[in-house]
């Protein structure tokens, strides 16, 4: 595992044999071809089975009214002109940004500042690096999402936590205009992997730049955003690529929260519990296939935008 | 010089315990609620219980119809299974990609990147209305059978970094001996590769445990429900009257993961650390 695997993921593999004559080897036939496709087979099997047919006989789908139980009966583009004249599904389209663009850099924030403050040498590392991970490998679960709706609730662990300074708090899952804001907090909760990523990215800084701003005598503020983060740049990209991806899947904590309903008024009705309910509640597959496709051209934008952009501010200097 | 330090430091460990001891309160007071009798589990902020009773946990245990003694059994053997699936296929596609050299490896290596950043949702319904042809539904099968062919391209490219990182001798060295591609990847790369296949042991483990919309999805008969659904019964419920049941529940179903995180946590860390993921 190179110094840079974390970005390693956006390069196309490395040959690591040493480089023969580029002239011969265009010519050389490839030594394993049996062998290589023999251990090859399962996945490929998979990735026909499960990925690639599947997204074309979604497209297909899409485009059709279908409830399972009798054939898809074709539509041509009606799913998606309905889509766009459907309330609910807007509406899902507006808490879904609301929370991607919010929980994402909440996260990554929480992420790198935590990361910063241990990477300096602090003992007990290993106990604070590992119950600081540990919300985002159980964050997921039924269970946490069960927790977080009680200590929202009306008189949950955050409210008497305000009573305590005589503030009044409000039903939190229950009023639209903060319920959101709960799962927001409990995705930000969640900012141990980016930060262990990060952590990873800050020991593997050059010391000397930050001996030489020590000297010209630098604050600590002009050394993180002069040095540290342009450095830590292909690490954010990286998080920012890998979070947004996540936060448009979210699916388990809208739906506890909100008894797998969206409410309160549709204010948690993420994406992907709308195409659930759409789905798997009303049967109209269809109609939930042209969602996943519009989603998937949404996060394919997204991730084109975050490329396009990675050019101006991701450091690739070295 | 050194006082200096040692005060900054002391300020971090201040500020670090301060944010974590938030972090974890929400844990802790989950726990302890669960050891409370119902009347008192709103009505303070202490975690620990004045009256200590385990009747949440006797009566949340048979309260939604199966007994979580079935939920766990379902939860463990689907999980379990899924981690032979994933280990088995991952690394042997993982030893192509990262050994072989095959037409159109570049190609395929890519694709299987491609399918990283694909949004599971993609291929839930057409996977679905394919379960439901070959009379799946209700069976662990849908949850399995997937991992059994490698699909989670997110392990294979964890296992083919580090097979990048065994030494290429060893490998022409038992060639040498006339090892074969299989002898190679049993006796050579797979005994080295043990802190990946731990890695992904743990990771898959926990996150098939915690799974929830998959399983959704697929299992709707009482008797095939796993833990997060028979926990999710009682939310469904929302009755109101029994929370401390549902709390106690919770607790159950964390603590099969949190028990491999302790157990685990140095070399999870690790593996986290160097390859970076969800």
């Amino acid at each position: 595992m190179s110094e840079n695997s974390g970005t390693a993921v956006l390069d196309p593999p490395v040959d690591d044999r040493p480089a023969a004559a580029p002239v011969r080897r265009k010519r050389k036939r490839h030594k394993h071809n049996l062998a290589g496709y023999a251990f090859l087979t399962p996945w490929l099997i998979g990735l026909f089975a499960f990925t690639l047919i599947p997204m074309v006989y979604s497209l297909y789908l899409s485009l059709t009214k279908f409830n399972l139980l009798t054939a898809p009966q074709w539509i041509g583009i009606e799913n998606y002109t309905r889509l766009f004249s459907d309330p609910r599904y807007l509406q899902s389209i507006k808490v879904t940004l609301l929370y991607v663009v919010t929980s994402v850099p909440l996260k990554l924030a929480a992420a790198l500042l935590v990361a910063v403050a241990l990477n300096r040498g602090l003992k007990a590392l290993g106990f604070y690096r590992a119950t600081f991970y540990l919300p985002s490998l159980l964050g997921a679960s039924v269970a946490v999402s069960v927790m977080w709706r009680q200590i929202f609730s009306r008189d949950g662990l955050v409210n008497q936590f305000l009573g305590l300074f005589g503030v009044q708090g409000a039903d939190w899952i229950g009023d639209p205009r903060f319920a959101l804001w709960t799962l927001v907090l409990l995705s930000g909760w969640q900012f141990g992997t980016p930060m262990l990523i990060f952590l990873a990215g800050l020991k593997q800084l050059p010391q000397d730049l930050y001996e030489a701003a020590a000297i010209d005598g630098a604050g600590r503020f002009t050394v993180f955003f002069k040095i540290t983060l342009p450095l830590l740049s292909p690490m954010v990209f990286f998080n920012l690529v890998l979070e947004t991806i996540n936060a448009f899947q979210t699916f388990t904590p809208a739906y506890v929260i909100s008894n797998g309903l969206g409410g309160p008024i549709d204010s948690t009705l993420l994406y992907t519990l709308y195409l659930y309910l759409k789905g798997f509640g009303s049967m109209q597959m269809g109609y939930a296939s042209a969602m996943a496709w519009v989603l998937f051209a949404v996060i394919g934008l997204f991730t084109a935008i975050y490329f396009w952009s990675a050019r101006k501010w991701v450091n690739y200097a070295d | 010089m050194q006082t200096k330090k040692k005060q900054v430091h002391w300020r971090a460990h201040a500020v670090l315990i301060v944010v974590l001891v938030a972090m974890i309160y929400p844990m802790v007071w989950l726990v302890g609620a669960s050891f409370k009798p119902e009347n008192q589990i709103f009505s303070t902020m202490n975690p620990l219980p004045l009256a200590f009773t385990i009747s949440n946990y006797i009566t949340g245990w048979t309260a939604t119809g199966n007994s979580f003694t079935l939920y766990l059994a379902n939860s463990l053997t689907v999980s379990l299974c899924t981690v032979v699936a994933n280990v088995a296929a991952c690394s042997v596609a993982a030893y192509a990609f990262a050994r072989l050299d095959f037409a159109f490896r570049r190609f395929w290596f890519a694709l299987m990147l491609g399918t990283m950043m694909l949004p599971f949702q993609a291929t839930l319904i057409p996977q679905y209305t394919i379960f439901y042809q070959l009379n799946w539904i209700n069976t662990f099968l849908p949850l399995v059978v997937p991992y059994l062919l490698a699909t989670d391209a997110f392990f294979i490219f964890l296992m083919v970094q580090f097979i990048r990182g065994i030494p290429r001798e060893l490998d022409e060295a038992a060639e040498l001996d006339g090892a074969g591609h299989v002898r190679v990847f049993f006796s050579v790369i797979l005994p080295l590769l043990r802190p990946a296949l731990l890695t992904t042991t743990i990771l898959t483990f926990i996150w098939t445990f915690n799974d929830f919309l998959r399983q959704l999805v697929y299992l709707s008969d009482h008797s095939r429900y796993t833990a997060p659904l028979g926990l999710n019964a009682f939310v469904d419920r929302a009755s109101g009257s029994s929370y401390g049941g549902m709390l106690a529940m919770s607790v159950v179903t964390l603590v099969p993961t949190v028990a491999v995180f302790i157990v685990s946590q140095r070399r999870l860390v690790e593996g986290v650390a160097t390859t970076g993921i969800k």
